[in-house]
């Protein structure tokens, strides 16, 4: 077994070096971010910017398995996030003393992956089957309808079960006792915070062990050969649809996941067009093109660096989307541009000599 | 069954299959009997409807009428990838690949369909994952030496030379460990020394596989070189058939096909 996974090992060097490198930076990152907080050399305001960095982070690497790997476009992964937050929060409210904190963060977790999962995969069973861009038009719209909904339903919970108005709270003749646990507009208070950087971190090496591991195996390699030749991967025997779906339904619960840990990090959770709405879902689409399409290193450095700009340059937060459009442009040339890219390999070539440039594809 | 009758068998058989796109007729009673281990040629001017029989064969369309029997199996009618798992392999006239993958993941997506494990399995990369994947590792550049791409492997699949881009792609449809191979005009595209090396190569994987090989060509040396029987077409429909140097002599197919 040991003798097998080394011959693996040096047969596949690249790429799992390369999957080590970005496993290695998170790391590096984290331990240093820690660091200079016990140092006290960070901002209270950077401090509570940690968890949600790990949130765009995870959402980033989730959309590029979509937009990258299976060469679909998404326009509505805040919808995704939307769910697994409220589900995963409904469930730590319901079950608030009940359950030890570790056990019941652990369970909200996996309630909020699965509620995103059967949603996304409840919206990819009728548009995936078809060609062309019907994927990008239906989230974009589940994006906002699922955000809509929200902001119109009340939950509560009492002796007699669960109930539920999309009217207001009074219809949902709650007993005494009862507890409500979406308040329409007002969403959903008192979720525990279970949400930590630490928990963030690990969480962002759970997402990038899945989607790294998802590429590098067999399912990757049919996702892949449908996003570069769909009549091709059909002729040799690959389910188009099956494929499609499943790499769609992965991504949506990896940012159902990224919904759970930015529900946890705070005390009230709305579904405003800020944090769930379409320009969270173009910011998150805006993180992986930076990055690079296809480039999971690339979507990390990318979601922390746009996150981090606006804070940056506060003063300016009105010009953001601005200044974003901007770093987009220039980022695209650079990615892309003939000119630039040639610039480049030059350049790589320069500084280091003996590496072909074969780091294009990581 | 012993070899010699194995050797007379009918691999590949149409009967009367026609298509049609709106008004045009594409294909009209089409009747072919490709035998086990044939190299068979399938020539006629452009548009004559040679690759819509390609696309009859493999599913991307449905005819209007007529069967389509492999092995005494009827796949009419079938989708694509279930007459893929039936035996039937193709490469295409554009050639293509998955471009922006490495050469060796183009044949492991070839042999995906032989090599199972799932997904949870990837992702943990438990036990099997490792044996499975070192077992398509061993396959697929077995393969690729067979193509003399051994050297590539790692290359992205869009950098191989064009040579080498429809050789891989006959290495990728090999990989399916198919019962008949379609190759949808093989030699477009390269110059006399690299065609005469893809005429080896052919003949090479029919030996070596036992393979049966249904091929599109305009290069008549090809053609006349490796063919043992031929079709040709003319208008969506046949207009000759038989042995490749019967065929090349006869009067109408000179007229249509190659001139005065």
């Amino acid at each position: 077994m040991d003798m097998e996974m080394k011959i693996n090992k040096s047969k596949l060097s690249k790429s799992t070096k390369n999957d080590l490198i970005t496993y290695g930076m998170v790391i590096l990152t984290y331990i240093v971010v820690q660091l200079l907080v016990s140092m006290g050399h960070v901002s209270s305001l950077i401090q509570g910017l940690l968890v949600p960095f790990c949130t765009y982070v995870i959402v980033a690497v989730a959309l590029n398995l979509t937009v990258g790997i299976l060469g679909e476009l998404s326009l509505g992964h805040a919808g995704f996030m939307c769910v697994g937050a409220f589900a995963s929060a409904v469930f730590s409210l319901a079950f608030k003393d009940v359950l030890p904190g570790g056990l019941r963060f652990f369970l909200a977790l996996l309630i909020g992956a699965a509620a995103a999962a059967l949603i996304g995969f409840l919206v990819g069973i009728p548009v995936l089957r078809l060609r062309g861009d019907y994927l990008a038009i239906v989230t974009l719209a589940f994006g906002e309808i699922i955000k809509n909904i929200i902001n119109v339903l009340y939950l509560g919970v009492d002796s007699k079960g669960v109930h539920f108005s999309m009217k207001d709270a009074l219809s949902l003749q709650l007993e005494e006792d009862g507890v409500m646990l979406i308040k329409g507009a007002q969403g959903v208070t008192g979720t525990p915070n279970d949400s930590n950087f630490t928990v963030g971190v690990i969480l962002i090496l759970i997402t990038l062990f899945i989607v790294l591991n998802f590429i590098h195996s067999r399912t990757g390699r049919a996702v892949m050969s449908i996003r570069d030749n769909r009549i091709a991967a059909e002729s040799v025997g690959i389910n188009v649809t099956k494929y499609k779906l499943i790499a769609f339904t992965v991504s949506a619960s990896l940012a159902g996941v990224a919904g759970v840990l930015y529900a946890h990090n705070l005390s009230t959770l709305n579904a405003l067009p800020k944090n769930f709405g379409y320009n969270m879902s173009i910011m998150i689409l805006v993180f992986v093109v930076l990055g690079g399409i296809g480039n999971i290193r690339g979507s990390i450095v990318a979601a922390v660096l746009l996150t981090l700009l606006p804070e940056v340059l506060r003063g300016l937060s009105d010009y953001r989307m601005l200044i974003y459009s901007i770093v987009l442009i220039v980022m695209m040339i650079f990615n892309w541009s003939p000119n630039a890219v040639f610039f480049r390999k030059r350049l790589k070539q320069k500084f280091l000599p003996g590496r072909k440039a074969e780091k294009e594809e990581a | 069954m012993n070899k010699f009758s194995e050797e007379k068998t009918v691999l590949l058989e149409t009967k009367n299959l026609g298509i049609s796109f709106g008004g045009l007729r594409a294909v009209n009673a089409f009747d072919i009997s490709v035998e086990k281990g044939q190299l068979y040629g399938l020539i006629g001017p452009n548009g004559a409807g040679k690759t819509t029989i390609f696309n009859l064969l493999t599913g991307v369309y449905t005819p209007d009428e007529g069967a389509i029997l492999l092995d005494g199996v009827n796949l009419t009618g079938k989708k694509t990838i279930d007459i893929c798992k039936a035996g039937i392999a193709r490469t295409f006239q554009n050639i293509r690949l998955f471009s922006d993958m490495p050469v060796l993941d183009n044949v492991k997506v070839g042999l995906h369909n032989h090599y199972p494990y799932s997904t949870l399995e990837g992702i943990l990369r438990l036990p099997r994952y490792h044996k499975v994947e070192q077992e398509m590792n061993a396959r697929a550049m077995e393969l690729l030496e067979v193509f003399g791409l051994e050297g590539y492997a790692d290359y992205k699949a869009e950098n191989l030379p064009y040579g080498q881009q429809r050789k891989l792609e006959i290495a990728r449809a090999m990989a399916t460990n198919p019962k008949l191979l379609l190759l949808d005009e093989p030699a477009a595209g390269m110059n006399p020394n690299e065609t005469k090396e893809l005429m080896e190569t052919i003949r090479f994987v029919r030996d070596r596989f036992e393979m049966t090989v249904l091929l599109i060509e305009h290069d008549m040396k090809l053609v006349a070189g490796i063919c043992e029987k031929l079709t040709v077409l003319n208008f969506g429909e046949v207009l000759a058939q038989g042995e490749t140097q019967e065929v090349l002599n006869d009067p109408d197919v000179i007229t249509a096909y190659l001139g005065e």
